[in-house]
């Protein structure tokens, strides 16, 4: 029963950090059909907003909030990657739809440049730059639409991107100033270090469950919960979901697909700022914490079948359960009397990476039988 | 923008191109009488890299499969010929193996080291073992007509597979230390001695250039014409009554047999064959060489993959940091702007029309070909 428990906790546990992960994703890919391998450097912005949020709560002034500082990095971390990401779908992305192959390989150059940015550029600067962006983007929608109209438009835009430009710089160098680890920059791995509530373990039934990874799996639940609410029951989901079914019919009633672009791909990379969250809860933060879900992200998506939340949710616990079931070799401890050759074999596998290659290989052998996934999309097209 | 694959005029003979040809000729003669060693043994690894990316552009600007996934194949020829060298310069060791073998207290050869001794099934293995496993593999997702994006992410996934599965057998293959190639002996000489390393630019020179003309004449007889059927339409082929899978396996078990041999020719040049060359990114910069060069011409291959890796490396030497700002710009550049790459562009008259752009050359008042008529609707 104990070992019931622990098994099923750790799989949940793993489950959802792939789950937040790879929700963003499913969003970007389901309903959009693009590729984005810049995915995983969006999680690493939000893990990396993280960390500033930290340093910045650690300052005298705000000392006394210091352990609230995870709750305010969540929505922070979606803006941030929500803004980067916004940029991208505006640059580049939006020339390349219904090309999944080109925003691969388009996707794949950003997550290069995003990868050396956070290397060569330092951190403050990096904040400075992502709020002026932020601003930037939102400026003109906070104003009020009649002064947008006319020849002024431009004017008006134009200086709301100096204003927010100002602004960036500003907060750029007030940061540098007052914490001086981010004022340089660095490719060496930064650590966020959890607030005291958040370390330690809840003890229950002789088990104790660790408090990031119950901190995770609920983040997940709320997000889960969220965008499900999101897709289903608003307005604008309902619009998102119309501009997937028939882009061209949507438009000629009046749905603003452009809009409905941005705000999806925004929605998605905000999502993995959240994961960004998360993750930097799990371990050390480096340029290169991106690449190692990129993956694994990408499995589940299929894995869940294309366009289907529930697909995804089920696919990451599934993948979570089943590697730590290998991984940990807890075959050998359900069944201790197997046959020395299986013994071996379930050795062989029993540790993170082979608990890797034999999930993948399973993944691989399931789409031979379910070649769409958990959850295929119903059609009567050719190409499926 | 393929079309001038498609059609099959005579070409006439013209000075241009046997100028060119002297030229390649004179640069690879001199080459090795010009060029430090250093900078000779870094052109030689390029141009093994070049085989490989022949191989992707014949999958993927060919048949259209994008594969992630060229690494696996490119790492086990570089492994097959480095077991061999490891295996032909262990006698003096401790029980007749490998010298690291003994860090790990194995004392018995693996089983599938064996037929490594022998130096006719090495060179059959180099490029049958990694077609053999392109074509398992290829076939698996092949049959269930997964294509397109999910292809590569599939190949992606396999690539990590390997990697990691190879990372993590230090008993078997050293793991993450990789196989040393260049203080092996061949014919009584160290394989990192200047004079084998020459030797080796002629052998990989003369590779280049069989691949090409094997590429060449692939896709210029039917079975390209097929190959192209499947980038452009494959239902329409499928109700032809063609099977389009054993086409695409036959395909990406020859491309997965050139990564196979760019990857032995790269090893014994590099000195070493690790995981690192299954490493997720390196996979997706072979695509890259490809797409920069041109997709669906061959020279365009060639081209990228030498034109990329020596601007990567004299980057790197001037300023560290600046590569991978470059790389992800020409990402990002040769998708949007540049789709043909730019033999291609070279090829479709983009000179011309940039120059006619900028006002040098007046525009052509008249359709110029019918053939431009309603192209669009066949692109799509």
């Amino acid at each position: 029963m104990q070992l019931l428990f622990e098994s099923l906790f750790n799989g949940v546990a793993i489950g959802s950090v792939l789950l937040i992960a790879a929700l963003g994703l499913a969003i970007v890919f389901g309903l959009m059909g693009v590729i984005n391998l810049a995915h995983g450097e969006l999680i690493m912005l939000g893990a990396y907003t993280t960390y500033v949020v930290q340093l910045i709560f650690k300052l005298p002034a705000m000392q006394p909030l210091y352990s609230f500082y995870v709750l305010v990095a969540i929505p922070i971390a979606f803006i941030t990657s929500g803004v980067v990401g916004i940029l991208l779908e505006r640059t580049v992305i939006r020339r390349l739809y219904g090309n999944p192959l080109e925003t691969l390989l388009a996707t794949w150059g950003v997550s290069l440049i995003l990868q050396q940015f956070v290397r060569s550029v330092p951190l403050a600067q990096a904040a400075g730059l992502v709020l002026a962006l932020a601003l930037g983007f939102s400026l003109p929608l906070l104003l009020p639409q009649k002064l947008l109209q006319g020849s002024r438009n431009r004017l008006i835009r134009f200086g709301s991107w100096c204003l927010s430009a100002l602004v960036g710089v500003l907060f750029a160098s007030i940061l540098g100033s007052q914490i001086s680890r981010i004022a340089r920059a660095t490719s060496r791995n930064v650590d966020v270090t959890a607030p005291k509530w958040m370390r330690g373990g809840i003890e229950w039934m002789d088990l104790t469950f660790p408090v990031p990874r119950l901190v995770i799996i609920v983040i997940t639940i709320v997000a889960v919960l969220g965008v499900t609410w999101f897709l289903n029951r608003s307005v604008w989901g309902m619009r998102i979901r119309a501009v997937t079914q028939n882009r061209s019919m949507s438009d000629c009633l009046g749905i603003p697909t452009d809009t409905v672009d941005v705000l999806t791909f925004g929605i998605g990379s905000g999502l993995a700022g959240v994961a960004g969250v998360a993750v930097s809860l799990l371990g050390s933060v480096g340029p290169n914490v991106g690449t190692s879900y990129i993956v694994g992200c990408f499995m589940v998506v299929v894995l869940g079948g294309v366009g289907n939340l529930l697909g995804t949710v089920i696919a990451s616990f599934a993948i979570g359960l089943l590697t730590d079931l290998i991984g940990a070799g807890r075959l050998i401890t359900i069944w201790p009397d197997m046959p020395a050759p299986l013994e071996r074999v379930v050795q062989f596998f029993a540790t993170t990476s082979m608990a890797q290659v034999m999930v993948f290989a399973l993944i691989v052998v399931f789409l031979q039988f379910r070649p769409s996934g958990l959850f295929p999309q119903k059609g009567r097209m050719v190409e499926a | 923008m393929f079309e001038s694959f498609t059609t099959r005029t005579k070409q006439r003979f013209c000075w241009p191109q046997l100028l060119l040809w002297v030229v390649v000729i004179a640069v690879i003669v001199a080459a090795p009488v010009v060029l430090p060693v250093f900078r000779l043994n870094l052109l030689g690894r390029f141009l093994s890299l070049a085989i490989v990316a022949l191989g992707i552009d014949l999958i993927w600007g060919f048949t259209g499969l994008l594969s992630l996934g060229q690494g696996i194949f490119f790492a086990v020829g570089g492994y097959a010929a480095a077991m061999y060298l490891q295996l032909n310069s262990s006698e003096g060791q401790p029980n007749g193996i490998p010298e690291f073998f003994s860090l790990y207290g194995v004392d018995r050869l693996p089983f599938f080291w064996e037929p490594f001794h022998n130096p006719v099934f090495t060179l059959i293995a180099i490029w049958f073992v990694p077609a053999l496993l392109a074509a398992v593999l290829g076939n698996m997702v092949f049959r269930n007509r997964i294509k397109g994006v999910y292809f590569s992410i599939l190949t992606q996934a396999a690539l990590l597979v390997f990697f990691n599965f190879f990372n993590g057998q230090q008993k078997l293959i050293n793991g993450t230390n990789g196989l040393k190639t260049d203080v092996t002996q061949l014919f009584g000489q160290m394989i990192g001695s200047p004079e084998m390393q020459r030797g080796f630019f002629w052998l990989t020179c003369l590779m280049v250039f069989l691949t090409w003309f094997f590429v060449r004449w692939v896709v210029r007889g039917r079975f390209g014409d097929v190959l192209i059927a499947i980038r452009d339409d494959e239902p329409r082929l499928r109700f032809t009554g063609f099977n389009p899978t054993l086409f695409k396996t036959i395909v990406f078990a020859i491309a997965g047999g050139l990564a196979g041999i760019g990857g032995a020719l790269f090893t014994v040049q590099s000195g070493i064959v690790s995981p690192q060359y299954m490493a997720v990114p390196f996979s997706i910069e072979m695509v890259i060489w490809v797409a920069v060069g041109g997709r669906g011409t061959l020279v365009g291959a060639i081209f990228g993959a030498v034109a990329i890796m020596y601007t990567k490396s004299l980057v790197s030497e001037a300023w560290p940091q600046g590569w991978l700002f470059i790389q992800g710009g020409l990402f990002i550049l040769v998708v949007t702007a540049l789709p043909e790459g730019v033999i291609g562009w070279l090829k479709s008259d983009g000179p011309r029309n940039l120059l006619s752009r900028i006002g040098f050359v007046r525009p052509i008042g008249t359709y110029p070909q019918l053939e431009m008529d309603g192209q669009d609707e066949v692109q799509t």
